[in-house]
């Protein structure tokens, strides 16, 4: 003969394992939401740009903060990308041309090592290039694809961004601009 | 004398060809290769094992993990490299640490949860069922005796 517990334990056992699962299946809720959310963001092209540090694949360090009073162009990037290939020489060439003006930053997104620096050598690109380590900074800039560009003024506010290959002179265009914001 | 010399000479020769090939590692097989890709999601295509992704992306990490065997990297170590470089979302199983954790217990607690209540509605089913046996049952008794009266008093009206 089984035994059974009494009724006023059995009614909160029940109450207990009712609230739990309630509980249970709201913090799944919330999860999904959560994850929803996050995948369905906006890409940030306005405000304070994200800040990062990044380190180049010859070892040195920067970080966006430092770089406040400069505009800053952040180019994601990968080996892999064809699309990437396009824009290679116009990125390099404003690189140089405004040199005293106007930082570029690489970021190598999810590439190999070795992808990257042939494809850094192949191009001949002198600016700071450095892997985005486990693509946190690709995550903060909630990217979609590579190639993407992201353009931050000298106050250190986002100004834009291009998804995808920059055209011939869009570049260009867009640092006058951004030169000319004071 | 000149008989050792030979020996000696031979032997030598023997060593030079025989040191190379032993020092020369037979490279990774596409199936040891596979071994760890199979464990691993594509850093770029969503949902897609690096072990049968076709992208030029792919290839280049599997060729990376073959370099990263023959240099004498453990299964271990390639998965913790990948992770430092492309985040925890390559990983094909969660690891059992820290919040992903949670993804391993969950589906548990779920499945105590759903059980539990399955108890619960079948024992609340059964004990509902119990009395109207019972009743069944008395009511059975009840017409039993009643048809036996029945009878009685038709008999005696007879």
């Amino acid at each position: 003969m089984q035994e059974r517990l009494p009724v006023g334990t059995r009614s909160r056992l029940r109450t207990l394992v009712g609230f739990s699962s309630i509980l249970a299946l709201l913090g799944l809720l919330a999860l999904l939401g959560w994850g929803l959310r996050q995948t369905h963001a906006a890409q940030p092209d306005d405000g304070m740009a994200p800040g990062f540090t990044l380190t180049s694949f010859d070892g040195e360090t920067t970080s966006l903060e430092e770089l406040r009073g400069k505009v800053v162009i952040i180019n994601f990037w990968a080996s892999w990308c064809i699309p990437c290939r396009a824009e290679a020489d116009d990125l390099e060439a404003m690189s140089r041309k405004y040199a005293d003006d106007v930082v570029f930053i690489g970021v190598d997104y999810a590439d190999t090592e070795k992808g990257a620096l042939k494809f850094i050598e192949e191009y001949g690109i002198t600016y700071f290039n450095g892997p985005d380590l486990g693509t946190r900074i690709a995550s903060e800039y909630r990217i979609k694809s590579v190639p993407e560009t992201f353009y931050v003024g000298k106050n250190g506010e986002l100004q834009g961004l291009r998804i995808g290959p920059l055209s011939p002179g869009e570049l260009e265009f867009k640092i006058l601009e951004l030169l000319d914001d004071r | 004398m000149r008989r050792r010399l030979l020996i000696v000479i031979m032997t030598m020769i023997a060593a030079g060809f025989a040191a190379p090939a032993m020092g020369q590692e037979p490279a990774p097989s596409d199936d040891q290769v596979n071994e760890i890709a199979g464990d691993l999601y594509c850093p770029v295509c969503p949902n897609t094992p690096l072990d049968v992704c076709e992208t030029l992306a792919c290839s280049e990490w599997r060729e990376q993990i073959r370099e990263q065997i023959a240099s004498g990297m453990s299964e271990s170590e390639i998965t913790d490299y990948f992770v430092e470089q492309y985040g925890e979302r390559v990983l094909a199983k969660p690891r059992r640490s820290g919040f992903s954790l949670v993804l391993w217990i969950l589906p548990l607690v779920g499945v105590g949860v759903g059980l539990i209540a399955l108890g619960g509605v079948l024992r609340t089913w059964r004990r509902e069922q119990e009395p109207e046996a019972a009743n069944t049952a008395d009511d059975s008794a009840v017409s039993a005796e009643m048809r036996q009266r029945i009878e009685e008093e038709l008999r005696n009206l007879s």
